[in-house]
């Protein structure tokens, strides 16, 4: 049987993970490679890399790092962040990516999904929306939420599906950090409207979050999240033992 | 010496990595003398079959592997590549596969129930119906990473395990020295590389 998946997202700016991590026994810890390999032994599904650095000479680092990482963790790993082009594509899959996600970039080319698809396959491409209600509607940002393009949020995720995206991941704007859980209803909105995995992220704050997702929304294939797992306020072999208990199929 | 056979499809970046993380030795190549000199050979492969076939045959690899495979040194073949051992492929037209394994290969979307997604993609357990070497160190149930849109039909006599997807999935078929992996042993943590483990360890 198919199980639902946990997947840690971890921003990475200039070669080490940003945002406090505070594990027992692995205090504050910047290094993307610890890091990945505590997830990795605790039980993740999926690890998603962000690349939130502004400057090229931080970039070689992320791409260093990515390789890093890639040698020693044999889960899938997508990688995300500045994704604008095929040769975006091509440097990150070189350097151990298994999947490439893809944001503003597909905006401002909405040719790319299509081109990276052809080339790598619909699995090797993860189309990322952040998505905010305007006057009623699910809308496109852009930017990592500070532009509203005026797509319509479910025309877009069709879009995707339709030019060989493999994967969404919808990233609620009005429920991301306010940690009152996932925004059930954004994501039952597209669920209905495509056919490829749905990874939801933005909202979740403790575990019972998780179960809701999964019950409410059962086109949901993965849940995402950050600070939750990185300040370690839920451990990911605690949340998937309460996930099956709750009857929800996970891998332990 | 393991080959992973190189004809321009897909990453094989962690394939790669996991035999190395394993201490397996491994050259990534499309020349033909090496493939002949190695002891066994993994034909990895993501994207289109059609595709896949036509960058083989261009490659001068499509008869050297039937050839190779005729000598008895195992071969495993990894997700496309698994699916390029049967006779044909029914994706997007008709193709002729490298006819190592019988069976075919069809369209997941029109065998599983509508609200069902299409690529079948994430952890799934194996249920395993037939003890094998490459099995050795799985325990049945254990969890594989999957992600395909195509899957292998009437290949009952060749599988060693499957997983359930409302139809069952061959995931794991052999004849004789030919083994295919519809998962990826290389993205499936402690489980999937134990299968490497176990294919290294194979005599040849």
């Amino acid at each position: 049987m198919l199980t639902k998946r946990i997947i840690p997202c971890l921003d990475i700016k200039n070669g080490r993970v940003v945002k406090g991590t505070n594990f027992e026994g692995l205090k504050d810890v910047d290094d993307p490679v610890t890091l990945a390999a505590y997830y990795n032994e605790s039980g993740a599904d999926e690890l998603v890399f962000y690349d939130i650095t502004a400057s090229a000479e931080g970039r070689a680092l992320f791409t260093d790092v990515l390789t890093d990482v890639a040698k020693e963790i044999f889960i899938p790993l997508t990688v995300g962040g500045s994704i604008n082009s095929v040769e975006d594509f091509d440097r990150v899959l070189k350097c151990g990516a298994d999947k490439v996600s893809v944001n503003t970039g597909a905006i401002k080319d909405p040719s790319l999904i299509k081109k990276a698809a052809q080339k790598y396959g619909n699995q090797c491409v993860v189309l990322s929306m952040d998505v905010k209600r305007v006057d009623g509607k699910f809308a496109v940002f852009a930017r990592g939420g500070r532009d509203n393009t005026g797509l319509d949020a479910i025309e877009w995720a069709k879009h995707g599906e339709q030019n060989g995206a493999g994967e969404l991941v919808l990233n609620s704007i009005d429920t991301d950090g306010v940690k009152e859980g996932f925004d059930l209803e954004m994501l039952k909105a597209i669920c209905d409207v495509v056919r490829i995995p749905v990874i939801a992220s933005g909202g979740a704050g403790k575990k019972e979050h998780f179960s809701e997702l999964f019950k409410a929304v059962p086109g949901v294939d993965a849940g995402l999240a950050a600070s939750i797992f990185h300040r370690k306020e839920l451990a990911i072999k605690e949340l998937k033992e309460y996930l099956r208990d709750e009857g929800i199929p996970v891998r332990l | 010496m393991i080959a992973i056979v190189d004809y321009g499809v897909g990453n094989l970046f962690s394939l790669s990595a996991s035999l190395k993380h394993l201490g397996l030795e491994s050259t990534v190549t499309g020349d033909e003398a090496v493939i002949r000199r190695v002891e066994k050979l993994i034909l990895p492969g993501v994207g289109a079959f059609g595709d896949a076939v036509q960058k083989l045959k261009d490659a001068g690899l499509f008869s050297l592997l039937q050839q190779e495979a005729q000598t008895g040194k195992p071969i495993l073949g990894i997700c496309l590549g698994m699916q390029l051992l049967f006779e044909k492929s029914r994706e997007y037209g008709e193709h002729e596969g490298l006819s190592l394994i019988p069976g075919e290969v069809c369209p997941l979307s029109a065998d599983i129930p509508e609200g069902m997604k299409v690529p079948h993609m994430g952890w799934n357990s194996l249920r395993i119906v037939k003890d094998d070497p490459l099995l050795k160190y799985v325990k049945q149930g254990e969890y594989m990473y999957f992600v395909h849109s195509f899957y292998a039909k009437n290949c009952a006599e060749s599988l060693l395990a499957d997983a359930e997807y409302s139809v069952f999935v061959p995931a794991l078929v052999r004849k004789g020295s030919v083994w295919g992996a519809q998962f990826h042993p290389e993205k499936s943590g402690t489980a999937g590389l134990s299968i490497l483990k176990a294919f290294g360890e194979l005599p040849c």
